[in-house]
């Protein structure tokens, strides 16, 4: 179908919250590099830190074909208010448990977005979807293998990966906040919805989590972080952007 | 003192210099593995190092990134490194006069010569 104006914009601002998960995620996972628990752990947090980088760039790409700017320029010179990611991935890394439960609610959410997005009417959405395939498999069989792992540790080991799902998960709820181009991008086919998203995540994250002896959260009873999409942060956010485009800013004309 | 560093990451921590939290203790938990990729379907798998894991599963999964990352790979293997019977050095010995035994392999055949200048002809 024809798209128009209105679709693009529902499209842009898909790439964006996508694109802005994977920048600010992948920025604060590797934040671990070189303090992770064990250097094979922290070999592995951090490679899939530096691909979630990748695949921020790829999106970013996408809508510079778009008519957006130059991903350097998205990516460094927006302040919070301009940043549509959603608060879970904002948090500060925490203890390792904290980081842990991020990843696996994350990843899992990616994988399924990714998934759906394979079919994709957006023909630039579903090349990458497609591409991004294995590499994602990967970051959700990684999260997978320690909740397990984790579970069957220690007492403490699974009273502490109970207590940070419990903490992320109003977090990661805010993933599906909704927004104003939804029943435009079902219509043209680019994308199911949040809202369809979520019950498969609900499903997914719970199923994983009951096998391993975890409680899921009820999503009813918790409040979920809602606002980043919309460019509402927390006090988070901005403190990550400064370090993250110091470097950037010293000489915004830098050729690297 | 709290320690003060170039990386924003480690001045954030405010650790103390003093401080005794940083002393590693020997883990007891976890085991060396060796690690053996395979390039292609059908090629052997070459052993290309070892690493800590605290079982066979999370092995592979750190294998992946910490020997695969770059590079071709279809399949890893890993083993326990406790599970590899070697020889002993002290008997290394016994493979003295291995590099001797070229008639044992068919690259010394008389017929050789003969075998790779045919491969030449064929290939000129």
């Amino acid at each position: 179908m024809e798209l128009t104006e209105r679709h693009v914009e529902g499209l842009k601002e898909l790439l964006y919250k996508m694109a802005d998960d994977l920048l600010i995620l992948g920025h604060r996972n590797s934040e671990w590099t070189g303090l992770g628990p064990v250097l094979e752990e922290d070999i592995a947090f951090s490679s899939m830190a530096q691909d979630k980088l990748g695949q921020s760039l790829a999106l970013f790409e996408l809508l510079h074909e778009l008519g957006e700017n130059i991903p350097d320029i998205v990516a460094f010179t927006r302040n919070d208010k301009q940043f549509h990611n959603c608060h879970l991935v904002e948090m500060p890394i925490g203890e390792y448990d904290f980081s842990l439960a991020r990843h696996f609610f994350y990843d899992h959410a990616d994988a399924l977005r990714f998934a759906m997005l394979e079919n994709s009417s957006f023909e630039g959405l579903s090349m990458i979807s497609r591409k991004f395939k294995g590499e994602i498999k990967y970051h959700t069989m990684h999260a997978d293998v320690w909740m397990k792992q984790l579970s069957y540790g220690t007492e403490e080991s699974k009273a502490r990966m109970q207590s940070a799902i419990n903490e992320v998960f109003p977090l990661a709820l805010g993933i599906f906040e909704e927004g104003e181009f939804e029943a435009e991008l079902i219509e043209a086919g680019i994308f199911i919805g949040e809202a369809a998203l979520k019950a498969q995540w609900l499903e997914k994250v719970g199923a994983e989590l009951h096998k391993y002896g975890y409680t899921l959260p009820d999503p009813e009873a918790v409040i979920p972080a809602l606002g980043g999409r919309k460019g509402f942060h927390t006090e988070h956010l901005q403190p990550l952007l400064n370090e993250m485009s110091e470097v950037f800013q010293i000489d915004p004309g830098a050729d690297w | 003192m709290i320690i003060k560093s170039l990386d924003p990451r480690i001045t954030r921590a405010g650790i103390d210099d003093e401080s005794k939290d940083g002393i590693q203790q020997p883990m007891d938990q976890w085991h060396t593995y060796e690690v053996f990729q395979q390039k292609k379907r059908g090629t052997h798998h070459v052993h290309v190092g070892s690493l800590h894991a605290p079982d066979a599963e999370l092995a592979v999964l750190f294998a992946k990134e910490q020997y695969a990352r770059r590079g071709q790979c279809v399949n890893l293997w890993v083993v326990k490194t406790s599970d590899v019977f070697a020889t002993e050095y002290e008997d290394e010995d016994i493979f003295a006069t291995t590099p001797e035994k070229k008639y044992r392999e068919p690259e010394v055949y008389k017929v050789m010569d003969r075998i790779q200048a045919f491969k030449a002809k064929q290939n000129s």
